[in-house]
């Protein structure tokens, strides 16, 4: 592979865009200025210390320390797609992100690792880790949009659940339109993703590959196996928060419980 | 009039905002709860229909509630609020196939128009929806209606329909308690009177 290195320097050149947006910040007074310099700070301190990180696991290579970060990983998901609704579950909202989280991911990152790469040993962390993360990213983006869809949606459509439930309806019958808006809005990023793939857009991943000397076809086939695997973890994980938070919002008589859920 | 055997018993009923409460209802009676805004009328409907946690003893036709499925509940004791809402955008969209014929008898008896099951829900007036959220309940062949306010927003011709008609309904073996702030329809309408004040029921 001619893989051309960038230096530092490279770097700091390209990082002048940066610096122009700031100034257009300022010069329209858009006060946009300070939060961008502080994210492209956030950005390139983040990836360095990721670096180094990845570079010390992938030297080390032991299937443990593979499976800790990619742990960690997991955790800082679950915190995420739980902080995007306006409305929170007073009580459980992690602990469902969490589920809604890691077991569409693990899933899909273990079938790919056991189908279709196969790398030896299996959790070898060049694999396992970028694979989870990029996963995790989609299925953390589905389960915020399936839980925003739910808890902010349930507030809107109360008086409509309410009505079904007083007319006899059971809460699974009364919340089924809820949850059907929830999981398609959550899946509609993925689906736009695959129908511009390689026609509006090149995908993060691939261009990345080509950039770094991998064969355009060898970057494709790994391109589609992504695509496959988002599209099928996002399902599963917008599934799993839909029912999991709409299973939160209510009890054993089938009440519909907004007193569970918190503005903020 | 004749009342017959006990339908709905509750005792001792607490919930939020309101209770304790203690009410019998026989089957063809019709019950009248008036009381100042915020006394906790609308609660107690609430609380009767299960649609809100508390505690109590309730039974419908001897049977314990918590021995009632949820759902089987509610489409016996069933709640007909102030502002009901509506989860299709047609008339009929609320309605199943089996109900229509008997959805549109009654609603003609509630001078509702001939083609209202027809109509979209968003171009009806408040009272059309009141009328018609009647129709919807009474199509499900409850037992006993909780009813918020049924006539509140009527002329006096739709609020006559919609009095007979009810009065017509519960004498078969049927149970209403209704919530009114008009002292002179709880006259007309209800065999018993109470007051809701701070949540407790009390005889008017």
């Amino acid at each position: 592979m001619n893989v051309i290195s960038l230096h530092p320097y490279d770097l700091a050149v390209a990082s002048t865009l940066i610096l122009l947006d700031a100034v257009i910040s300022l010069v329209f007074r858009l006060r946009l200025h300070r939060g961008l310099l502080l994210a492209a700070l956030r950005m390139v301190v983040q990836l360095v210390a990721v670096g180094f990180v990845l570079r010390y696991v992938f030297g080390v290579g032991e299937a443990w320390l593979t499976l800790l970060v990619i742990f960690a990983m997991v955790l800082v998901a679950a915190r995420e797609a739980a902080a995007r609704p306006v409305h929170r579950l007073r009580r459980g909202g992690f602990l469902i992100s969490l589920a809604s989280v890691a077991t569409p991911a693990l899933l899909t990152c273990l079938f790919a690792l056991l189908t279709a790469i196969r790398p030896h040993p299996l959790l070898s962390p060049q694999y396992a880790i970028p694979l989870a993360g990029i996963i995790l990213g989609n299925v953390l983006n589905s389960a915020s949009i399936a839980f925003s869809g739910v808890l902010d949606g349930v507030g809107v459509q109360a008086s409509a659940i309410e009505a079904r439930l007083m007319l006899g309806d059971t809460y699974r019958t009364a919340t089924a339109e809820l949850g059907r808006d929830a999981i398609r809005r959550s899946m509609i990023p993925i689906v736009n993703q695959m129908s511009a793939a390689g026609v509006v857009t090149l995908p993060g991943i691939m261009t990345g590959q080509i950039l770094a000397g991998l064969d355009p076809m060898e970057a494709v086939k790994y391109q589609i196996l992504l695509m496959f695997l988002l599209a099928g973890g996002s399902c599963l994980a917008s599934m799993v928060a839909v029912y999991l938070a709409a299973a939160r919002l209510t009890d054993n008589r089938g009440r519909l419980r907004l007193d569970r859920l918190a503005t903020g | 009039m004749m009342l017959q055997s006990q339908l709905l018993s509750v005792q001792e009923l607490n919930g939020f905002g309101v209770g304790p409460v203690s009410i019998t209802l026989a089957a063809g009676e019709r019950l009248a709860v008036m009381g100042a805004s915020g006394a906790g009328k609308s609660l107690l409907l609430r609380l009767l229909a299960d649609l809100d946690p508390g505690e109590g003893k309730v039974t419908l036709a001897g049977e314990p509630r918590d021995a009632i499925a949820a759902a089987c509940w509610r489409r016996r004791v069933m709640l007909v609020p102030a502002q009901a809402g509506w989860w299709a955008s047609t008339v009929s969209g609320h309605f199943e196939l089996s109900m229509m014929d008997t959805a549109v008898a009654t609603a003609a008896r509630l001078l509702l128009p001939p083609d209202i099951m027809k109509r979209e829900i968003r171009v009806l007036s408040t009272g059309e929806r009141q009328r018609l959220a009647l129709v919807r309940a009474l199509a499900r062949q409850p037992e006993v209606l909780l009813l918020d306010e049924p006539t509140s927003g009527l002329d006096p011709a739709a609020t006559e329909a919609v009095e007979a008609l009810l009065v017509e309904w519960s004498r078969e073996r049927k149970a209403i308690v209704m919530v009114t702030h008009d002292a002179m329809q709880a006259q007309r309408m209800a065999h018993r009177t109470f007051t809701m004040n701070r949540g407790r029921l009390m005889p008017a």
